[in-house]
């Protein structure tokens, strides 16, 4: 039912524009109006939350347990899990955003014996699904770009060609496409097929996967099967990125609308969604501070002033009445 | 409101809005040109109906895919006619073919191509047809 609710979602989203371009002649709504819209709430969208967030004060510093703390010289400290450093907070963010560190150390549990003993293993396959998923998405959103610029950069040719390489059919396969679209349909059904996962699944989680399984289906096709009038295609997004936005004459053709229509949905939700993980990955308060609270102390800045009764005035409270049953008191 | 780290938090706004308008930043003040690619070859000036082996709409999205069907079935199956929707018969060829009609590679198919920055591999071993640099 969680799972339903967004496919119908998505379903409904294809019909919408499917009906919009192909019976009505929408074209100008869904080519040039929702597209900028859907940037504009973006942009906009993302930097409030970001700011939303900004205004949270910041935690203490949260040393997590994956390497030693810097401590007394002779211990040896863990420099990038466990930095006390800016440069160390770089690297470990930096894996932590290349290469998904901490999810590397995803593992599984499983009582056996029934229920008597709780086991734990290894479990790199949503590391590596996630990673495929990511890389794989970023080389394919960097690709579109020769759509965005009149002279393309041979940086862009270069990934493009490397992403084509094993020449195969034409228009050339593009590997990625392929990574993409096993990933996420990994990244799916591990939430139909495993029970735990099952259960705590939201809409939530379900919405961003058809989605995006739908903007690589649409693409695929597109590419490969129902072609379209692609010098057309970039008529378009030249005309929008150079703010003179027109409908190439001749058509482009459904399948493209419907791809761009699910990506403008896409970047509508991003900012209200758990795909705020792309700016919040960099504020994650266990990745971005350095583990200094030994050296260093911080003040928590939400602490309403309290009176502290110290040991001195305790001290000087008492001072008689300790001395007279024999409690040894700091001053005489 | 007060921003905790705000000089931080503002620095990753900039980056991230700077590559979010990308495309428009990079582009702006620009005028965007659109191909043109040129069907006035000698061959097709000669031709009574000027027309394509199929409808030009159809031949804009999927020549590539035409020329791989072509290849295939030339290079596996030894069929080397084509039949087009209106009956018109073609020698599926790409140098003796497309290229005796469009002669002038540089002028169209080269027109759009490096507009879309695609480099079709196939004059790798294809000849293309000798042209005057112009
Ligand atoms: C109306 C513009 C246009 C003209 C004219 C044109 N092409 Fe293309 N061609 C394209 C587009 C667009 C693509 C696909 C680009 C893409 O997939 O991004 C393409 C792709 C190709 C590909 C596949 C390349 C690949 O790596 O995927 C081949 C082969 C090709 N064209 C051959 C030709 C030949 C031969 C001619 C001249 C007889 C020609 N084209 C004329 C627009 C054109
Ligand atoms: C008999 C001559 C002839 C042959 C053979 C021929 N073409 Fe064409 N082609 C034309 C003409 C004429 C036009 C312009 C049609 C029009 O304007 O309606 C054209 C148009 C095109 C277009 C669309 C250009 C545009 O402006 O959008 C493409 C792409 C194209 N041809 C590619 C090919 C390819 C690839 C082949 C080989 C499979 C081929 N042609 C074979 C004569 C030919
Ligand atoms: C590795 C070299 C090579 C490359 C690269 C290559 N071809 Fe070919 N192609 C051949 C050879 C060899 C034949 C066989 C010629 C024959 O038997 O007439 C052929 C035949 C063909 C034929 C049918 C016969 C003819 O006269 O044209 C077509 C169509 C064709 N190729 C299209 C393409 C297209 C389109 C591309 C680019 C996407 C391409 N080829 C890339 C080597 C190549």
């Amino acid at each position: 039912m969680r799972a339903l609710v967004p496919l119908i979602a998505v379903i409904a989203l294809v019909l919408l524009v499917f009906a919009g371009v192909q019976t009505a002649n929408m074209q100008f709504l869904f080519g040039v109006v929702i597209p900028y819209a859907a940037i504009a709430i973006f942009i906009a969208g993302f930097v409030l939350r970001v700011l939303k967030w900004g205004s949270a004060p910041v935690p203490f510093r949260i040393p997590t347990t994956c390497g030693q703390q810097k401590s007394l010289p002779w211990i040896k400290q863990n420099k990038v899990e466990n930095p006390s450093g800016t440069l160390g907070v770089i690297v470990r963010m930096a894996l932590e955003v290349l290469v998904f560190r901490s999810l590397f150390r995803n593992l599984k549990s499983e009582s056996r014996d029934g229920g008597q003993k709780v086991t734990y293993g290894s479990e790199k396959l949503l590391w590596l699904a996630g990673l495929a998923f990511h890389w794989s998405f970023l080389i394919i959103f960097v690709r579109h770009f020769r759509f965005f610029m009149q002279d393309v950069p041979s940086v862009l040719k270069m990934v493009e060609g490397m992403d084509s390489f094993l020449q195969m059919g034409v228009p050339l396969f593009y590997m990625t496409d392929a990574v993409l679209l096993g990933a996420v349909t990994y990244l799916l059904f591990r939430r139909f097929y495993l029970p735990q996962i099952k259960y705590i699944s939201l809409a939530a989680d379900y919405f961003p996967l058809f989605l995006i399984l739908g903007i690589g289906i649409s693409g695929v096709l597109m590419r490969y099967i129902y072609k379209v009038h692609i010098v057309g295609v970039k008529q378009l997004a030249m005309g929008l990125v150079t703010l003179n936005p027109a409908i190439p004459e001749g058509g482009i053709g459904v399948v493209f609308y419907i791809h761009l229509f699910l990506i403008c949905a896409l970047l509508a939700y991003f900012p209200f969604s758990k795909l705020m993980h792309m700016g919040g990955v960099f504020l994650s308060p266990t990745r971005n501070l350095s583990n200094n609270s030994r050296e260093k102390r911080h003040i928590n800045p939400w602490n309403y002033p309290v009176h502290v009764h110290t040991y001195e005035e305790y001290e000087n409270d008492f001072r008689d009445k300790m001395k007279a049953a024999g409690i040894p008191v700091e001053k005489e | 409101m007060k921003i905790y780290d705000g000089g931080k938090i503002l620095l990753g706004l900039i980056v991230f809005v700077g590559l979010a308008a990308f495309p428009f930043l990079y582009n702006a003040g620009k005028a965007a040109a659109k191909p043109d690619p040129k069907t006035d070859t000698p061959v097709i000036q000669e031709m009574a109906e000027k027309k394509c082996v199929e409808p030009k709409e159809f031949m804009r999205a999927g020549h590539m895919q035409m020329l791989n069907n072509w290849r295939d079935s030339v290079v596996r199956d030894g069929m080397r006619v084509y039949v087009s929707n209106t009956g018109s018969r073609h020698d599926m060829s790409l140098q003796n073919t497309c290229m005796n009609c469009h002669s002038n590679k540089k002028k169209f198919c080269d027109e759009c191509h490096n507009y879309m920055a695609v480099k079709p591999y196939c004059w790798d071993c294809h000849i293309a047809p000798k042209e005057k640099e112009s």
